[in-house]
């Protein structure tokens, strides 16, 4: 295993007012974690290798990219949602990444100001900009927060004195008066981001961005679609890795290269490579979205012999599961089909969000897995609440189901590994 | 010779299965280092097959054991040999507690453990009887003895200290308040078990078994339920962790 890296590029760093010191400590302790957690694991399919260069870029190469866009007066726009229409900034040209907010690190800068007592991935994302440690945050012409939970909307407050943050409103029901409501938001959207290149977004390039969109999407379906074969051919681990990535990767590249991986899949299917093993316990994921860098659970699971083979999460299916219907004659009815795609998202901020059981179970069923771990953040109200109802529809359906809270810190790894194996045995028995 | 070992957050635990029964059994406060001092444990016995369970069965797979099972497994089949007709388990460990239900096979359907902080264990009830001054084990059957009905809201083992100290300072007098520790740990497990549901036979296991105050406090709380509690509850993970090592020693 050769000694692996995240790159330092100290001068552009100091150049985005970055605390370099300890940004760079703190590259060193993710160059560490990263190969313990992924280059540790055996016989990983061959294009692993872009996305394990896409983490050791993280802090330089993209940053570079994104800097030489802004050059071109092309939009950088931070985001933290699988709800933010990432069409409409591609159209204008511009680039969206959806911000880390996965790591116990960054914790302590947040809670300097913001309570402690509130959800861990709010208290990441903000402790990254508060510490000045994310070169991302340092690029962005202005971060689009949104309103899916208390904790998130206050702090688009707090934050908008370190970095402009703007707020579009998430509807919390799905009646039509909802859906008028999400229209006159997405077009503020478009209105604020073509406010940024003073030019209007034209209905091509919309098209065009749509397309590229879709694309991200049916090649991540794709890959979601390959996993779930028996044996499965790539580890939980590395999907959840290719998810994250694609919040911050250039699409039409990431694209390319997922669906490079997918035909390397293909043919590990047509010989019965496995990873780990034939016979390893199958686990499907669902619940909150699991940001970089944070890849504990199933760093948890798969080093007890198992392997995870789906995400229902907004860092898994909940991005890719629906596609956008391109075709549409003018903007108000391209905007229509936009926030009609966006309107199926069924993030537990929705009351009811029936939806989100049903697509749990037709997950399970796909995936072939065994057995469901919902994994909740400390303080995600409507994810633990909503987590009943999934439990209660697995209890209806026989599915063996378990329900883990956490954060990032590790202290709570021994008992989390105990409940881990326990589960895998009661699946195994 | 087939061996269980159980390296708890406090006691090592051994025992020894032969011919479809225990055969020996042991407990020693833990040291600096578990997994020798679990080695010397089993010296005697020329074990054919050992599987360990507990915290430290990683640890004890890396220098002797040849398997492991975990902590909620082993209590699960350790009880259901020792009372066949338990369909649920409450095992009271030192660092932390869990409820487990089982189907009629003994094998494990669901369980419920608590979350990382100290509250409801036997690490809780150990730092409430030295605030006390009680030795461990006059410090149930102390509870057990009053019959004054005081409550401690705390869950939280540190918040839960300062409430007993104000109580104390307060002039209560000390068995009330431990009365009132006991039954916040036997609260602690009921929400437990209503979360998981449970059957009409419940088994205790665990070192917190051993105590007659949380026993009781348990069976008073249960209308038309048989609560048990085996032998030596102590020795419950390790004996299902040796019952598994004969099974997997016979396919080796």
């Amino acid at each position: 295993m050769t000694h692996f890296e995240i790159k330092a590029y100290p001068e552009m760093w100091r150049a985005l007012d970055m605390d370099v010191e300890r940004f760079d400590k703190m590259r060193l302790t993710l160059g560490e974690i990263y190969e313990k957690t992924y280059l540790s694991q055996v016989n990983r399919p061959d294009a692993m290798a872009y996305f394990d260069n896409m983490i050791a870029e993280i802090h330089g190469g993209r940053i570079k990219e994104l800097l030489a866009a802004k050059e071109e007066g092309r939009p950088v726009i931070g985001t933290f949602c699988v709800y933010i229409p990432e069409e409409i900034v591609l159209a204008a040209g511009g680039i969206c990444v959806g911000l880390c907010g996965g790591s116990q690190g960054s914790v302590p800068d947040a809670e300097k100001i913001l309570p402690r007592n509130i959800c861990p991935m709010v208290k990441s994302a903000f402790g990254f900009k508060a510490g000045r440690i994310c070169p991302y945050f340092q690029v962005l012409d202005f971060v689009y927060g949104e309103t899916t939970c208390d904790a998130k909307k206050k702090t688009w407050e707090i934050l908008d004195d370190m970095v402009p943050t703007h707020v579009m409103e998430i509807p919390q029901m799905k009646n039509q008066s909802d859906r008028d409501m999400w229209l006159t938001e997405v077009k503020a959207f478009k209105t604020k981001v073509e406010s940024v290149t003073g030019k209007e977004v034209t209905i091509e390039e919309l098209r065009q961005a749509t397309r590229i969109m879709n694309n991200k999407r049916k090649a991540l379906q794709r890959l979601n679609r390959l996993r779930h074969a028996k044996p499965t051919p790539i580890s939980g681990k590395d999907v959840l890795l290719i998810e994250q990535i694609a919040f911050y990767d250039e699409p039409v590249r990431f694209t390319a290269e997922v669906n490079t991986l997918c035909d390397e899949l293909e043919k590990r299917i047509a010989a019965a490579v496995a990873i780990p093993n034939k016979n390893a316990a199958r686990v499907m994921v669902a619940g909150v979205p699991m940001a970089l860098p944070n890849w504990k659970l199933h760093h948890l699971v798969e080093g007890a012999g198992a392997v995870i083979v789906n995400e229902e999460s907004c860092i898994g299916t909940r991005y890719y599961k629906d596609l956008m219907d391109e075709d549409a004659e003018d903007m108000e009815s391209m905007l229509k089909n936009l926030t009609s795609r966006y309107m199926q998202i069924d993030c537990s901020c929705f009351t009811p969000n029936n939806e989100r059981i049903d697509q749990v179970l037709k997950e399970y069923q796909e995936s072939g897995a065994q057995g469901i771990i919902h994994y909740s953040l400390q303080f995600c109200h409507t994810y633990n609440i909503e987590e009943i109802r999934i439990r209660q529809a697995c209890e209806k359906e026989g599915i063996p189901y378990m329900f883990i809270e956490s954060d990032y810190s590790p202290e709570d790894v021994g008992q989390l590994q105990t409940r881990v194996e326990a589960f895998l045995e009661q699946i195994g028995d | 010779m087939y061996i269980g070992v159980d390296l708890g957050s406090r006691t090592i635990k051994v025992a020894a299965w032969q011919d479809g029964r225990m055969v020996d059994q042991q407990l020693q406060e833990s040291g600096f280092e578990p997994h020798e001092q679990a080695r010397e444990m089993i010296k005697a016995y020329n074990p054919r097959y050992i599987v360990a369970t507990g915290y430290g069965r990683h640890l004890a797979r890396e220098h002797f054991a040849n398997g492991v099972i975990t902590e909620i497994k082993a209590h699960a089949m350790g009880i259901h040999t020792m009372l066949p007709e338990a369909t649920t388990v409450v095992d009271i460990g030192g660092q932390d507690s869990k409820v487990i239900t089982l189907n009629v096979k003994g094998q494990v359907t669901n369980f419920q453990m608590n979350d990382k902080c100290a509250a409801g264990t036997g690490r809780f009830l150990e730092i409430m009887a030295t605030s006390l001054a009680y030795p461990l084990t006059d410090f149930g059957p102390a509870a057990l003895a009053s019959e004054e009905e005081i409550q401690i809201n705390s869950m939280c083992t540190v918040f839960a200290e300062s409430e007993v100290i104000s109580l104390k300072n307060r002039g209560i007098p000390r068995q009330h308040i431990a009365r009132a520790v006991h039954s916040s740990v036997a609260d602690r497990i009921m929400t437990m078990l209503g979360r998981i549901g449970f059957g009409e036979s419940i088994a205790f296991s665990g070192g917190v078994a051993n105590n007659p105050c949380i026993v009781e406090m348990i069976r008073s709380r249960l209308e038309n339920v048989e609560v048990n509690v085996p032998d030596n509850p102590s020795i419950i993970g390790a004996l299902g962790a040796s019952i598994e090592a004969a099974r997997l020693g016979v396919q080796a």
